[in-house]
């Protein structure tokens, strides 16, 4: 391949170097100012200019038969049609538009190229003609505005209630599916919380409790470093200021943990959530509420077959909601692919690996799906592997 | 208003002295050599941007392949072994984008255009202010090296795309570029942002001051006209780019939380609270939409310029055309939110958004069919400098249309952050901005040099680049809607996607075959300056004032006095006249109308 390309290039260079030499040659032959553009000159674009038009129709025509079948499928979501429907409505619009300008712009080229004997027609304005061309396409994309404002509200309004709540969090460089438990409430979470054996920061009371042992371990350790090193030293001085950050931690953790102690029912509502990787499950024709959340930077939720994306914003909470209509092995048929499967992939730019942050969705029927969902661990079943000594604190609580 | 101040120079009669060096080609504060400044800068810094975009088309070809030349550019720690770094990858990416929008079309378009036409077309003996004429040049200098200077840093220049959103350009330990490489950006940006006010404020200021006698409002070329609406928004829209990167520099440095809150990030809690990325992207896209029309507006009005010129017709329907410059100049300002509209932001917005973007559709429209119109009956030369204002106008179709589109908040859902924005943008700026760029550049060449570039280069420099051109970005379009994302290092992870294998490979040899038509242009550039043929005062029988200054440049632009303007300058293939031009200066005759008769 790269001797392939370098004796291209080469080639190439070659080729233009000598190009170059000919023109230079021949200009000072025929002696035409590069001012003036000589008849033959002038009728040799213009013909180009026609075949330019014909030849981009056909590149256009080209791509289309070729690569059109690879576009997406069908939408696999109730609002992914309405919006095809709108994007196919725009096409008819856009293309006439484009065909007709490009025809008469290519057109025009060739077709008053300076002629001898025929002088250009001084004509500076015309009032109606110039109203007609600003009104239509303003009615145009007037309608063009209303339809396109008028699915945006479908899809963004009139949230289901009845909606499966799903949390998505993103993070680099994975996704976690997190699904409610049985009480059907996705439990609360707080960045502040986030450790190895809790990695989504899940607020339950034996989170909290594990991460102030955890805190207090680190502090330990770091006073334990300080009255070993010289006094003054940088070393003592990066410690002393590792241990303020440690405190201003823990601070914020037993201010948080007292501030839900008010509302004893948020410590119950995570442990029985369930956090799933690499692959989650969805009920077909239910509306889904996803809630979208980020551990570092911006990353977003793109599931292209339902028409959804939205970003994952540290320090916000975003959310998309869809209801998918076609499951995976009806799209398997419909593709006429048995691999196929519906992706979630990250679609802002978050780091090194962003062009491999993805999640495989399978959508199934209710049966299946609850089948599944029984069978993922609870959080707290994940938790149960936790420190001895948080156990013993929590039994104590 | 045609009021004159005659600028305190001595130079009006034109009298030459001895220049030393330093003050003629350095430190000029005279507008035509500023202008070439510009120029050369601009064209240095878009052909490094252009050498990156080859550089990481090779990995999007041929994913994973070993190429020397990536070794050779970058070297064992960005590309062992050959194979480009996905770190690397996203910085390439990113200063591309930062220079081409940028130093190329920003700095280079607006600042050679603008410096060498306005005092030229307005008859004025130079800017109001020469000093800060010089200083907007040499802040661009400085921003440039500055960026080329990122390059080099240990870890990487700045990688968070040419849209630097927080938190990923604010932590380091998010990405290697976003140390000092990123820290280097925002330096250079700053000093770009300074640049550019400098040269705005001195743009209006000149305008609306120093036109001749007789050069009211109305009768301004439609290059002016859009030169001067651009430095308007980039007045109003740079400040806010500039507070975006300040309050990201203290988020940086200082502890502060603009943009972030609740991060958990390399096993650290972050203790900033209460920020949002929300407020950087509102803030960045303030100035990144009406951006986008900064380069657009003087393409426009170079396009304009150079189709009535070539076509010996008046540009059709002059009032509509400078409407539309004010119509898309006022518009620009409030559609920035499209950028947005599945960031999280309130879905009202989306609505509000969807609903002035498309407005702009309008007064676009408006240019093209005027356009186009403008050659229907007239009396078509194809100079280099025409064909590429005819590519342009195509190329503003095809991805203005595809701008409508993406303008419909539903439909972005699917195609945000795809290859479908990268095709329309890049054929809005990479093709339309740059094809009018490189027409203005041969069109005032003779005026810049006082040599014209080869023709028949010229010739086959178009062809290669619109040709490969439309062979790069149109098939874009079908990756995008088929879900391809932007700023991916590799697609082989996805089988969904292995169908647009080799269709990347076509879009990468077309690219090859244009960057390397690109050095035909450079080639002519160069050779022409110096051993081009002599130009005549006027070499396309051009009605404009800047063809009545003599060929070689003299500081005050004309011996002798200013000269008095009587009509517009779209006066070709007048009904009348021996000639098929009226140059602005000719004096009307009894009963003629100064402009488009009957107004």
């Amino acid at each position: 391949m790269n001797i392939l390309l370098a004796v291209v290039v080469v080639l190439g260079i070659i080729t233009f170097t000598q190009l170059i030499r000919v023109f230079e040659l021949t200009k000072s032959l025929n002696g035409t100012k590069d001012n003036e553009v000589t008849v033959k000159e002038n009728n040799g674009i213009a013909n180009g200019f026609m075949l330019y038009l014909i030849g981009y129709f056909a590149f256009f025509i080209w791509l289309v038969w070729k690569y059109g079948p690879f576009l997406l499928p069908e939408a696999a979501s109730v609002h992914g049609e309405k919006i095809d429907l709108l994007m196919n409505f725009n096409w008819v619009i856009i293309i006439t538009a484009f065909a007709i300008t490009h025809i008469l712009l290519f057109y025009f080229a060739y077709r008053y190229r300076r002629t001898k004997g025929i002088k250009a027609d001084f004509v500076t304005h015309n009032e109606k003609l110039e109203l007609v061309w600003t009104t239509v396409p303003a009615i145009v994309l007037a309608i063009v505005i209303i339809y396109g404002i008028s699915t945006w509200n479908d899809i963004m309004r009139d949230e289901p209630e009845d909606a499966l709540t799903i949390e998505l969090y993103a993070k680099q460089f994975d996704w976690t599916a997190r699904y409610a438990g049985e009480d059907g409430v996705l439990g609360k979470s707080n960045y502040r919380l986030i450790s190895g054996t809790n990695p989504m920061g899940l607020v339950t009371l034996e989170t909290i409790v594990e991460k102030l042992a955890e805190l207090d371990k680190k502090k330990a350790k770091y006073e334990l470093k300080l009255s070993n090193a010289e006094p003054n030293g940088t070393i003592a001085e990066n410690t002393k200021e590792k241990i303020r950050k440690v405190d201003k931690h823990l601070a914020k953790v037993v201010a948080y943990q007292k501030e839900l102690e008010m509302d004893n029912n948020v410590f119950l509502t995570g442990n029985d959530d369930k956090p799933v990787k690499v692959e989650f499950h969805l009920p077909v024709n239910k509306p889904v509420k996803f809630f979208i959340r980020s551990q570092d930077v911006i990353h977003s939720v793109f599931m292209p077959h339902f028409r959804a994306q939205m970003n994952a914003v540290p320090g916000m909470l975003t959310s998309f909601y869809f209801t998918p209509n076609k499951t995976t092995d009806e799209m398997r048929i419909i593709t006429k692919n048995p691999e196929f499967d519906y992706l979630l992939l990250c679609n802002k730019i978050c780091g090194a690996a962003h062009y491999n942050m993805q999640m495989n969705i399978i959508v199934e029927s209710e049966e299946k799906y609850n089948a599944w969902l029984k069978e993922q661990p609870a959080f707290y079943a994940e938790e149960a592997s936790a420190d001895e000594e948080v156990k013993e604190i929590v039994a104590s609580n | 208003m045609e009021a004159q101040l005659e600028t305190a120079t001595h130079h009006d009669e034109g009298h030459h002295h001895p220049e030393p060096f330093i003050t003629k080609y350095l430190f000029s504060q005279d507008h035509k050599m500023i202008a070439k400044q510009f120029l050369i800068t601009g064209t240095m810094m878009a052909f490094v941007g252009m050498i990156m975009s080859l550089l990481f088309r090779l990995q999007l070809a041929w994913p994973g392949e070993s190429f020397g030349i990536l070794n050779f550019f970058l070297g064992d720690k960005w590309a062992p072994e050959g194979v480009l770094d996905p770190n690397m990858y996203l910085a390439l990416v990113t200063i591309h984008g930062t220079i081409m929008v940028f130093f190329l079309l920003t700095a280079g378009l607006s600042g050679t255009f603008a410096n060498l036409l306005i005092p030229l077309q307005i008859g004025a003996r130079d800017m109001a202010s020469g000093l800060i004429n010089m200083l907007s040049y040499w802040f661009f200098f400085l921003s440039s090296a500055i960026m080329i200077m990122s390059l080099y840093v240990e870890a990487g220049p700045a990688s968070a795309g040419w849209t630097i959103y927080p938190p990923l350009s604010a932590l380091p330990q998010a990405i290697p570029g976003s140390g000092t490489g990123m820290t280097l950006w925002l330096v250079s940006m700053s000093l770009f942002i300074v640049s550019s006010l400098l040269g705005g404020l001195n743009y209006i200021v000149t305008i609306i001051n120093l036109r001749t006698k007789g050069m009211k409002m109305t009768r301004l070329p439609l290059s002016i006209w859009a030169l001067f609406v651009t430095a308007i928004l980039g007045v109003l829209s740079f400040p806010v780019l500039l507070s975006a990167v300040l309050l990201l520099i203290f988020d940086r440095t200082f502890g502060t939380s603009f943009y972030l809150s609740d991060i958990y990030i390399a096993g650290e809690a972050l203790d900033a609270t209460g920020g949002s990325p929300l407020l950087f992207q509102h803030l960045f896209w303030f100035l990144g939409h009406p951006e986008v029309y900064i380069i657009l507006l003087p393409a426009l009005g170079i396009t304009s310029e150079v189709i009535s010129t070539n076509s010996r017709k008046p540009i059709f329907g002059y009032r509509a055309m400078v409407g539309s410059i004010l119509a898309i100049g006022f518009l620009s300002f409030i559609v920035w939110a499209h950028h947005m509209y599945i960031t999280g932001m309130n879905p009202f917005l989306g609505a509000v958004f969807t609903f002035t973007t498309l407005l702009i559709a309008i007064p676009s429209a408006v240019k093209v069919f005027n356009y186009i119109t403008t050659l229907w009956k007239g009396s078509i030369r194809f100079t280099p400098a025409m064909v590429f204002a005819i590519g342009m106008v195509s190329t503003f179709i095809t991805g203005g249309v595809t701008g409508i589109i993406l303008a419909d908040a539903a439909l972005d859902i699917n195609l945000h952050d795809t290859y479908f924005v990268v095709a329309h943008f890049h054929i809005v700026m990479g093709l339309s901005a740059v094809l009018a760029m490189f027409a203005g550049v041969y069109h005032w060449y003779p005026k810049m040099f006082g040599t014209l570039l080869n023709k028949k280069l010229g010739y086959l420099h178009f062809w290669l680049t619109f040709i490969s051109a439309y062979g790069v970005f149109f098939p874009q379009h079908f990756q995008g809607l088929a879900g391809v994302p932007r700023r991916y290092y590799s697609y082989t992870e996805y089988p969904l996607f292995a169908d647009f294998a080799d269709l990347s490979v076509l879009v990468t040899i077309f690219a090859i075959i244009g960057g390397l038509a690109q050095f035909i242009f450079l080639y002519n550039f160069v050779y022409s300056m110096f051993r081009g043929q002599k130009s005549p005062q006027n070499p396309w029988q051009s009605n404009t004032l800047e063809w009545t200054t003599p060929v070689k440049h003299i500081h005050g632009n004309w011996p002798g006095e200013l000269p008095t303007v009587h009509r517009w300058p779209y006066d070709y293939s007048k009904p009348g006249k021996d000639q098929d031009f009226v140059p602005q200066t000719v004096p009307l005759e009894e009963g003629e109308s100064d402009g488009e008769s009957g107004h």
